[in-house]
């Protein structure tokens, strides 16, 4: 968060409520506060990344509400009540998901900085593939999307690697969505 | 960030009401937030317009749709209705940002995000749109991106959104709500051309809230393409929203809405080459004087006169799927 110049108007506190991976939160918050740095600097859980703070990278993706969002053009005071799932919350019991374990097995990642965003895009990539959602890639809007690599590279083109490890990222995205 | 309360309207008389100078309505934040961080917006007040029930799509009774203006552009894109029956519209938004943006991007928010100039981002440089009578630096400066048509000395910036060119073609309306009670303005209407006052994008007041937008059935194929400079995630370079009605297969056109983005302050509904076409034979090469026709008018600038043929190519095969697909 930028400082506040010193003549500037003072912050202003918010209180909310937020569900995160299954535990509630009561927080008092600054209203400039992006969800991200609610997560990160408010309840330690340092999983989801700043890559660029505009949208650009994906770094920052948690599930929302279900749905997959950019942590950091969310401000945390306009989700009062929301249902946050992050990185550290995808595991089950401990063990990690069918989506993690094919990250590993096709080497999906190299330094791992944008890994919590993919696997956090791609958890609800999957879910959109099975309620038979759209992409830019479907050809034709109406029809039932198939999972083929040109669907996965379009819904996956909101999250960036540096590191290029795109073609792990794909097959992985590939085997879980077959599973 | 400049510090700024917050306030979640329940109800339009509640958002109006707390929407005075120096607030803004908020809808899932994608553009606000961006320009609010980077200085380019310095609101006092935000005032989140996304529980105010604006969040439904429905039928109207002559088959077209109304879509509320908190619908994200997530679930627009999902709707089994506009996906079967407003394919242009489903495509143009699911061309648009990524997966995770649309999840949060609304329909009002999308309709009213600001271009993506450079300089007007910048906060250190001038810009007209941001800072009257500053002066333009993109018109000698870096355009490659901006306008080729209806551009002004004053600015030649583009308007970014996809959804809007597909809304264009579909002759949509826009339902708001101001300080003095809701009106519709056609969809040609809301977004202007820069003229001698580019910071004004719109021909919205201060307060306007917009609740939805109307759609009339359109009944005729259609299509949405975009051209940019990576196979995804990225802005227009051109784009094109195009319906298309022929008596028989390969027969004479009865109906077409063209309308072009990226290349002006507005979604650019290509009235001349619609006018050209109608009652014509449908033939590529029938598409090819249309384009010409409309394009005549471009003025490209130094470094965008690429778009002027990628504008005539997409017009010509866009249309030319749509007859024979
Ligand atoms: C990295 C990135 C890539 C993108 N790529 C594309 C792209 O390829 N194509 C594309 O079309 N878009 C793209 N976008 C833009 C995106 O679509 C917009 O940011 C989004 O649609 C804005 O919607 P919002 O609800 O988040 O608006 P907000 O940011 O909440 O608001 C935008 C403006 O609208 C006003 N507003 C919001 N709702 C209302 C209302 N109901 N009535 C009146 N005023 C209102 C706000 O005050 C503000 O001025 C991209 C954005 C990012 C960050
Ligand atoms: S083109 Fe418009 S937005 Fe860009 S610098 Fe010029 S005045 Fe500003
Ligand atoms: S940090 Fe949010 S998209 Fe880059
Ligand atoms: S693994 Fe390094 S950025 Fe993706």
């Amino acid at each position: 968060m930028n400082s506040v110049p010193a003549d500037g108007p003072d912050p202003v506190r918010a209180e909310i409520t937020l569900t995160v991976n299954g535990s509630e939160h009561r927080l008092g918050i600054d209203t400039r506060a992006s969800l991200l740095d609610t997560l990160r600097e408010d309840l330690g859980l340092t999983g989801a990344k700043k890559g660029c703070d505009h949208g650009q990278c994906g770094a920052c993706t948690v599930l929302l509400d279900g749905r997959r969002v950019n942590a950091c053009l969310a401000l945390a005071v306009a989700h009062d009540g929301a249902d946050v799932v992050t990185v550290e919350g995808l595991a089950r019991d401990g063990r990690p998901t069918r989506l993690q374990e094919a990250f590993l097995a096709h080497d999906a990642l190299q330094c791992g900085y944008c890994t919590p965003g993919q696997l956090c895009s791609a958890t609800a990539v999957l879910d959109e593939l099975g309620r038979g959602l759209p992409s830019a890639a479907t050809p034709d809007p109406a029809a039932e999307p198939v999972p083929d690599d040109a669907e996965i590279r379009e819904r996956m083109s909101g999250n960036l690697c540096r590191c290029g490890a795109y073609a792990g990222i794909v097959a992985a995205v590939r085997e879980a969505a077959r599973a | 960030m400049r510090p700024f309360t917050y306030a979640r309207a329940a109800t339009e008389d509640e958002a109006v009401a707390a929407c005075t100078d120096g607030a803004a309505y908020l809808g899932g934040g994608t553009n606000l937030v961006d320009l609010m961080r980077l200085g380019v917006a310095e609101p006092a007040r935000l005032v989140d317009v996304a529980h105010l029930g604006h969040d439904r799509i429905e039928r109207r009774a002559d088959g077209g749709l109304r879509i509320g203006a908190a619908v994200t552009n997530g679930d627009l894109a999902a709707d089994r209705t506009v996906r079967a029956e407003f394919p242009l519209l489903a495509q143009a938004v699911l061309a648009g940002a990524s997966g995770q943006i649309r999840n949060l991007a609304t329909v009002g928010g999308n309709l009213l995000q600001r271009t993506r100039c450079a300089y007007f981002q910048d906060v250190t440089k001038p810009c007209n749109k941001r800072e009257p009578g500053s002066g333009c630096p993109a018109r000698e400066g870096e355009h490659r991106n901006l306008a080729i048509l209806g551009h002004s000395a004053g600015c030649v910036a583009t308007h970014p959104s996809d959804m809007a060119v597909a809304l264009a073609a579909l002759d949509a309306e826009v339902r708001v709500r101001g300080r003095e009670g809701t009106r519709t303005i056609p969809f040609g209407d809301l977004h202007r051309l820069p003229g001698t006052a580019p910071e004004r994008d719109t021909c919205l007041e201060p307060g306007d809230l917009i609740t939805a937008v109307e759609v009339p059935p359109l009944r005729m194929p259609s299509r949405f393409r975009k051209a940019r400079e990576r196979a995804s995630f990225a802005f227009a370079l051109v784009s094109i929203a195009a319906a298309l009605r022929t008596d028989v297969p390969g027969g004479t056109v009865t109906d077409v809405r063209i309308a072009l983005g990226g290349v002006a302050h507005r979604p650019w509904r290509a009235r001349r080459a619609e006018e050209r076409l109608r009652g014509a034979r449908a033939s590529g090469e029938a598409f090819l004087r249309a384009a010409e026709a409309e394009l005549e008018a471009a003025e490209p600038l130094r470094d965008n006169g690429y778009k002027v043929p990628l504008a005539r190519n997409l017009i010509v095969r866009t249309l030319s799927g749509l007859v024979a697909p």
